[in-house]
């Protein structure tokens, strides 16, 4: 039986008269890396604060690493990492000061926090960079020892509000595979995002919007049980398609991609091409219509939206 | 339109814009906008009636040896000045000088024995015993030097009397040729002091929140007041080198004295510098911006530098501004700086004024580490 690492039941948190997170219940295994995908403002950050115990919910329950949260948040401190979306590690003092202040304020073992602080040099590939000012740092090496820091007391429970947003593509491929080493170890990770390729490396997703979770499993069930059926549809005048479409009923989104248009129709029209060629005869006629395998971008839309203003 | 106007209309419209954005932001900060009404406000009301600079009602006590009508007289026409009040009476010349090194008051009146007969010689009629070191203070009881005993001579003794004598027989303690350097300078610790310690700590908490470190460390097994004990230490040494500077330079450029012993002067200073930083640290949990915490600082300061003492002596002031003054840490570390310096006084003597600061530290610091929440709610 696999243990629960995070445990939510209900919770809501009101800002005033604003519902930031709003009646949440998760169940994240440890050991996994679990995603929140949604769009700014939809209560990602709320919500990890809440799980962190950073804020005090308005209502439900928080269970962390079999602790109950926010009464037992100083205990959690010590067993979690935590990683911010901004930087805030100190940028006048070095690579190195960061991590020796942080293993002080852990309470690393003196002897064991120099081999420690090697070790993460090391692993997060700053061994060369060691005395530069945390200032001075690109993006793609400030998260690095922004998770190194995160990670020196070698948490159980990782959390990561969206470490990548202010990274290139390569650094963030090379952050998720740090992220797998680290599961690998038994590190059980909570991360936040917007990017869809992020979001589909996680083994479990919950798609969030204006506070509410629109839907959550791994990435691969979501994409098959999406309720809804792709056609791609090639042709110019994409643009002008796309309103016409858009205005139909029954199809929940159009979008353009490069050449295409990438239409979501509801899954109970039984044969989407032939019905979208007799709906809209004469704009359809010498289009290339292709059936494809749902993304989890169009999970995303078909879930979300409807908060949308 | 030639082209110059048109440029000068463009460019005033720029300056037009940025005129009304400004204006749009101040307005939507609150609390800088409501410094911008209440600095003005409130330190104008405070210092219109706090700044007097004529001192009235000096704490004063009686050393009478005649015990005679005549004592009572002198007295009752001395109240009447309005300059002195006299709150003490001691038996000995030596008790009055300790209250004096005690700061309890500011001078004493000798009545010497042979009183009667020192009206009608060329003899001064009786001794002001008179704490020096602040030079206003000083040259108030002095002004009472020559002034003419006319209720005491126009009744029993007319005729004898001689005008061009003194009254009184006037003796200087601790600044004999009243210079005001010796005054201002032990004062200048305090000022300087308060300017630094304050403004130190009131931007740091704010600084971290600002930067995104505090997002941060609220997330680590920091403990608030670990925080706040662990950010104040360290100005410490800053404020005890300020202190050195301003201490030796007078001494060597302005000749100030340091009567007191050093390790008395050390530790009044460690517990000022500390009430200094906790109350840089009370204000950086109020304020949400750096702007915020040096509008804040120099509320704080300018009643410093005026009410504690430093500019004009405390008895000059009406009761509310004294009520004011004694909750400012600046006024009881000057009072304690230069009773230790120029008065060679101990914290024995001095010990009110350092509970005072001591007890503002340890409540401000719980004040400052309860209102510093590890959660962002």
């Amino acid at each position: 039986m696999t243990t629960i690492a995070i445990e939510t039941q209900g919770l809501t948190h009101r800002f005033g008269d604003f519902t930031a997170v709003d009646n949440l219940s998760l169940s994240i295994p440890e050991k996994t890396i679990y995603g929140f995908l949604g769009p700014n403002g939809c209560g990602k950050s709320t919500s990890m604060r809440l799980i962190t115990g950073l804020l005090t919910p308005t209502s439900g329950k928080i269970r962390v690493l079999g602790m109950d949260i926010p009464t037992q948040t100083e205990e959690l401190r010590l067993r979690i990492g935590y990683m911010t979306q901004k930087f805030s590690l100190y940028e006048d003092l070095s690579v190195i000061e960061n991590l020796r202040f942080i293993a002080q304020i852990y309470n690393l073992d003196p002897r064991l926090s120099k081999l420690r602080i090697n070790e993460q040099l090391a692993a997060y590939e700053l061994n060369e960079r060691s005395s530069r000012l945390a200032g001075s740092l690109s993006g793609g090496q400030r998260q690095r020892l922004a998770l190194a820091c995160a990670t020196l007391h070698k948490p159980e429970l990782l959390i990561l509000d969206e470490p990548t947003s202010a990274v290139d593509p390569e650094n963030r491929r090379d952050f998720w595979e740090k992220l797998f080493d680290l599961c690998d170890q038994g590190t059980t990770i909570l991360v936040s995002t917007h990017y869809m390729d992020e979001a589909e490396r996680c083994h479990g997703i919950a798609i969030l919007e204006s506070g509410v979770k629109r839907a959550d499993g791994s990435p691969t069930q979501l994409m098959k049980d999406l309720g809804a059926q792709v056609i791609e549809i090639g042709g110019d005048n994409l643009r002008q398609l796309k309103q016409q479409l858009i205005a139909h009923a029954d199809i929940i989104s159009a979008a353009q991609q490069g050449t295409h248009l990438r239409v979501l129709i509801k899954e109970n029209i039984a044969q989407p091409q032939a019905w979208l060629q007799q709906t809209f005869v004469e704009t359809m006629q010498g289009r290339d219509l292709t059936l494809v395998r749902p993304s989890l971008e169009d999970v995303f839309v078909h879930c979300t939206g409807e908060g949308r203003q | 339109m030639s082209s110059a106007a048109i440029s000068i209309h463009n460019s005033l419209q720029r300056i037009y814009a940025i005129m009304v954005k400004e204006l749009r932001q101040l307005s939507r900060d609150r609390p800088t906008f409501g410094m911008i009404v209440m600095i003005p406000l409130i330190q104008l009301l405070l210092f219109g009636f706090a700044i007097n600079t004529n001192v009235r009602n000096l704490p004063v006590a009686l050393v009478d040896q005649s015990n005679s009508e005549i004592t009572r007289t002198l007295v009752a026409d001395l109240t009447a000045s309005q300059v002195v009040n006299f709150i003490q009476q001691y038996p000995t010349p030596a008790e009055a000088a300790n209250a004096l090194t005690r700061g309890e008051i500011r001078a004493a009146l000798i009545i010497p024995k042979d009183i009667a007969q020192r009206l009608n010689d060329e003899r001064p009629t009786a001794q002001w015993l008179i704490d020096g070191s602040d030079t206003m203070v000083g040259n108030a009881i002095f002004a009472l030097k020559n002034m003419p005993l006319t209720t005491l001579n126009s009744r029993a003794l007319a005729g004898n009397y001689n005008s061009t004598k003194s009254t009184f027989e006037m003796t200087l303690f601790y600044n004999p040729e009243r210079r005001s350097a010796i005054n201002i300078v032990p004062g200048l610790v305090g000022i300087i002091l308060t300017m630094t310690m304050v403004l130190f700590t009131s931007a740091a908490l704010v600084r971290e929140r600002e930067r995104g470190n505090l997002e941060l460390l609220i997330t680590t097994p920091v403990k608030p007041m670990e925080l706040m004990v662990g950010k104040i230490v360290p100005y410490v040494f800053v404020g005890l080198i300020q202190m050195a500077i301003i201490l030796g330079l007078g001494h060597l450029i302005f000749d100030v004295p340091i009567n007191g012993r050093l390790d008395q002067l050390l530790l009044a200073a460690l517990v000022f510098i500390s009430a200094s930083l906790t109350l840089g640290m009370l204000i950086s949990t109020i304020a949400k911006t750096q702007l915020q915490a040096m509008q804040l600082t120099v509320f704080l300061l300018i009643p410093s530098i005026l009410l504690s003492g430093f500019m004009f002596p405390y008895e000059g002031m009406p009761k509310l501004a004294q009520w004011i003054a004694e909750a400012l840490p600046a006024t009881h570390f000057i009072r304690l700086i230069r009773g230790i310096i120029l008065r060679a006084g101990t914290l024995m003597d001095l010990w009110p004024d350092l509970l005072w600061l001591a007890s503002f530290t340890v409540i401000g610091l719980l004040v400052a580490a309860k209102r510093f929440k590890k959660r962002l709610d």
